[in-house]
């Protein structure tokens, strides 16, 4: 390539790619937000877990460290059940709420029913948490006769360890599974008209127009939910440090693995075992929603 | 050429985040060089002074005793912070000062904590907290105004690092007017208060005459048992016996007063236990604490019915012993950049008579002030009997072999013990699971464990 070749060539590049279009407007304060809040916390969460206390270079150390304590296993167990639950319930019951709305008639219903699906979520994470204390406690709950019969007559009892995944699955469910109901609602809004239409020529009930046709349609969106709700769920925190305060700790503080690495950083001022921690989550989140991408073609062209 | 510019943009924003991590590194371990206590007048070096707000941190029932302090000195700047008081083995002040260790600053400059670990934590290493009061900072004669024993608890080493606030030996507390309606004699010792449990499970069922609910159970029947739980053999090393013949009395003691249900498993400030339990209260053995903030503050015991007696201890034992439970206590931290006022502030609320007498719920520690405070009590005619001479009584029996380790006995026994008690199990049962607890947190927190 000859000298002038390059300026034309990098005069060109430089129009193609830095003209100012709209879109980069758009992205430039995600762009910036994501850079500051997203990539920078975690190259410095890299550096910490690959360091020891005195910045030197300490390999595998720090992971080796916190997966032997004796509280990480635990938490994983903890985290992971209730991902389970988490993850199984919320599918299908977002579904199944989202097809009904779909199906009812009434225009007043729909829209009512879908406000009121999304009002919990207005909610925000802590405050729906200290709600959820309030419905929890035998001695103060509205609906303490269902708490009593679930769980137990004293507030210890309803927290006791085996009914905690399902009570973070309830609180969870409750705050976020609103908004996906609309999603979902709006996703079954895009399969046109015909294709229903078609499928119920072909005699095709309900049930089956929804097996068969509605949900492979959906199967993108529901990936996408899954992928988000999996990554909010691996960072179980605000339920059961609140749940720790509220029981005076017969809950204990290490319940989940960001409590794990809160301890670590906060109590035993070990700030690249936390770190540590921290990547572990970014690893699996990382590795399951590169699953869910591979097998729900997220990003295929359709 | 497309692809030039990409690399560029990458490179633009992997240097644009470099930057952001090197700005947030750790801060140098070493610090700036740090002359030694010896030379500065306090043991310590002290920030540069300046004039501010004294930030304080109090818990909710030491609010009081900052409100006092403004109205006693209306030119002083305040900034009362409330928090938990690291309550329940909450280790809140740890988890703060830690940030702002981390972030160099915003150390609150008087701190009021209500649990015995801070001392272990906060004096020691390069990023200690709590500044020694004995080496400058106050005289002898406030230091020598405690009881006797009374700053055990914020010494390391030899060094005072808090003044107490009040204090907390395990005593009998007792419903005179019940106790008497029902014919009851007042137990001395743990075998004599086993059996008046039993009797009061046939002949009064309902009533109760302990609770084991709260993380501190274990501070008033373990601890009163000898139970070597925790003790402290070293600067990191701790001896745990949790199985211990000791330990299993106590535990039997409770699993039998709980299976008849004279002993409650609620939480003595939880919603229930006033609603449901609070005039069926007989007696409670508990830390002098209780007569003010269980029995005036939760359970309203109406006037001239509560009294106290002699903490209890087990037959044979020599000398008798009783447990602690907290006792709080008030910390300086030397960080601050208002001393003057900060010793000031310290100095009063845990021994002017304007906080310690008129509205502490507690026993003060400081010993002129105790002393007027029992007079004020007996006279206010709250109590049915003397509580001075039982309560100064055990003041001297602590057992001093429960440790106070850096971690909080109180957060293993809630997480440990409570709900599985909860569950059905007997605390007989599950002391070697208590002992692994524990050994297992003293490991986490760096000590050596012997068994």
């Amino acid at each position: 390539m000859t000298a002038s070749a390059i300026s034309a060539a990098h005069a060109r590049s430089r129009t193609r790619s830095w003209r100012p279009a709209a879109g980069h407007v758009f992205v430039s304060g995600y762009v910036v937000l994501l850079v500051v809040f997203g990539v920078a916390p975690t190259l410095y969460a890299l550096n910490l877990a690959f360091t020891d206390a005195d910045g030197r270079f300490a390999g595998l150390a720090n992971f080796v460290r916190t997966v032997q304590d004796h509280r990480f296993l635990s938490a994983v167990g903890h985290v992971a059940t209730y991902l389970v639950l988490w993850l199984v319930t919320l599918t299908v019951l977002v579904l199944v709420l989202a097809l009904l709305v779909h199906r009812l008639t009434s225009r007043w219903y729909r829209a009512t029913l879908r406000f009121v699906y999304y009002v919990p979520g207005a909610l925000a994470g802590a405050s729906s948490v200290l709600l959820w204390l309030f419905m929890l406690d035998p001695s103060v709950s509205p609906a303490d006769d269902l708490v009593r019969a679930l769980w137990g007559e004293t507030f210890v009892g309803v927290v006791a360890p085996a009914h905690l995944p399902w009570i973070f699955t309830i609180i969870a469910f409750w705050t976020g599974a609103g908004g996906w109901i609309v999603v979902m609602y709006g996703a079954l809004n895009s399969i046109p008209h015909s294709v229903i239409e078609a499928a119920r020529v072909d005699g095709a009930g309900p049930v089956r127009t929804a097996l068969r046709v509605q949900l492979p349609m959906l199967r993108k969106w529901i990936v996408y939910m899954l992928i988000l709700s999996l990554a909010a769920g691996t960072q179980l925190f605000v339920e059961p440090q609140l749940i720790s305060q509220a029981s005076f700790g017969v809950v204990g503080t290490d319940y989940s693995l960001n409590q794990l690495a809160y301890l670590y950083a906060f109590d035993q001022n070990d700030f690249n075992g936390s770190a540590a921690i921290a990547i572990d989550l970014l690893i699996v989140a990382l590795c399951s929603a590169g699953l869910f991408v591979a097998k729900g073609g997220l990003f295929d062209a359709d | 050429m497309r692809r030039r510019s990409h690399a560029l943009r990458l490179a633009i924003t992997a240097a644009a985040a470099l930057l952001a991590v090197a700005a947030c590194g750790p801060p140098n371990p070493a610090g700036p060089a740090k002359a030694k206590g010896s030379s500065s007048p306090y043991g310590f070096d002290a920030a540069e002074q300046k004039d501010g707000k004294l930030v304080v941190w109090v818990d909710s029932t030491r609010l009081d005793a900052a409100k006092a302090y403004q109205a006693a000195h209306p030119g002083v700047q305040l900034d009362v912070v409330t928090y938990d008081g690291n309550a329940n083995g909450s280790n809140t002040l740890k988890t703060k000062v830690q940030l702002f260790n981390r972030a160099g600053e915003g150390w609150p400059d008087v701190v009021f904590t209500t649990d015995n670990n801070t001392a272990s934590w906060a004096s020691q290493g390069d990023d200690a907290f709590v500044a020694p009061l004995d080496k400058g900072l106050l005289d002898d004669a406030t230091l020598g105004g405690f009881a006797k024993g009374a700053l055990d608890v914020c010494t390391v080493g030899g060094t005072v690092y808090c003044l107490r606030n009040d204090l907390a030996q395990v005593v009998l507390w007792y419903n005179k007017k019940l106790l008497d309606e029902f014919g009851y004699a007042v137990p001395k010792t743990w075998e004599e208060y086993q059996a008046l449990g039993e009797k009061v499970a046939a002949e009064h069922p309902g009533h109760i005459v302990g609770t084991a609910g709260d993380a501190w159970a274990p501070e008033i029947y373990m601890w009163g048992s000898e139970c070597p739980a925790g003790q402290i053999t070293g600067a990191k090393a701790i001896t745990v016996k949790a199985t211990d013949a000791t330990c299993a009395r106590a535990a039997k003691l409770m699993d039998r007063l709980v299976a008849n249900k004279t002993m409650s498993m609620l939480p003595l400030f939880g919603p229930d236990f006033a609603k449901n339990q609070g005039d069926k209260v007989l007696m409670l053995p508990g830390p002098a604490w209780y007569g003010g903030a269980v029995f005036q503050g939760t359970l309203k015991t109406p006037k001239g019915e509560l009294a106290v007696a002699d903490a209890l201890h087990w037959a044979g034992q020599d000398p008798p012993v009783t447990g602690n439970v907290g006792g709080g206590a008030w910390w300086l931290s030397r960080h601050s950049t208002n001393l003057k006022a900060a010793k000031d502030f310290l100095t009063w609320v845990a021994t002017a008579d304007a906080y310690q007498v008129e509205l502490s719920p507690g026993y003060p520690a400081h010993a002129a002030a105790a002393a007027k405070w029992i007079k004020k009590q007996q006279d206010s005619g709250y109590y049915a009997g003397d509580i001075a001479a039982p309560i100064t009584a055990a003041a001297g029996q602590v057992w001093s072999g429960w440790g106070s380790p850096e971690f909080s006995q109180e957060a293993v026994w809630a997480k440990t013990v409570i709900p599985a008690q909860t569950a059905g199990k007997t605390v007989e049962s599950l002391l070697p699971e208590w002992q692994t607890a524990i050994e297992q947190q003293a490991q986490v927190s760096g000590y050596q464990v012997t068994k």
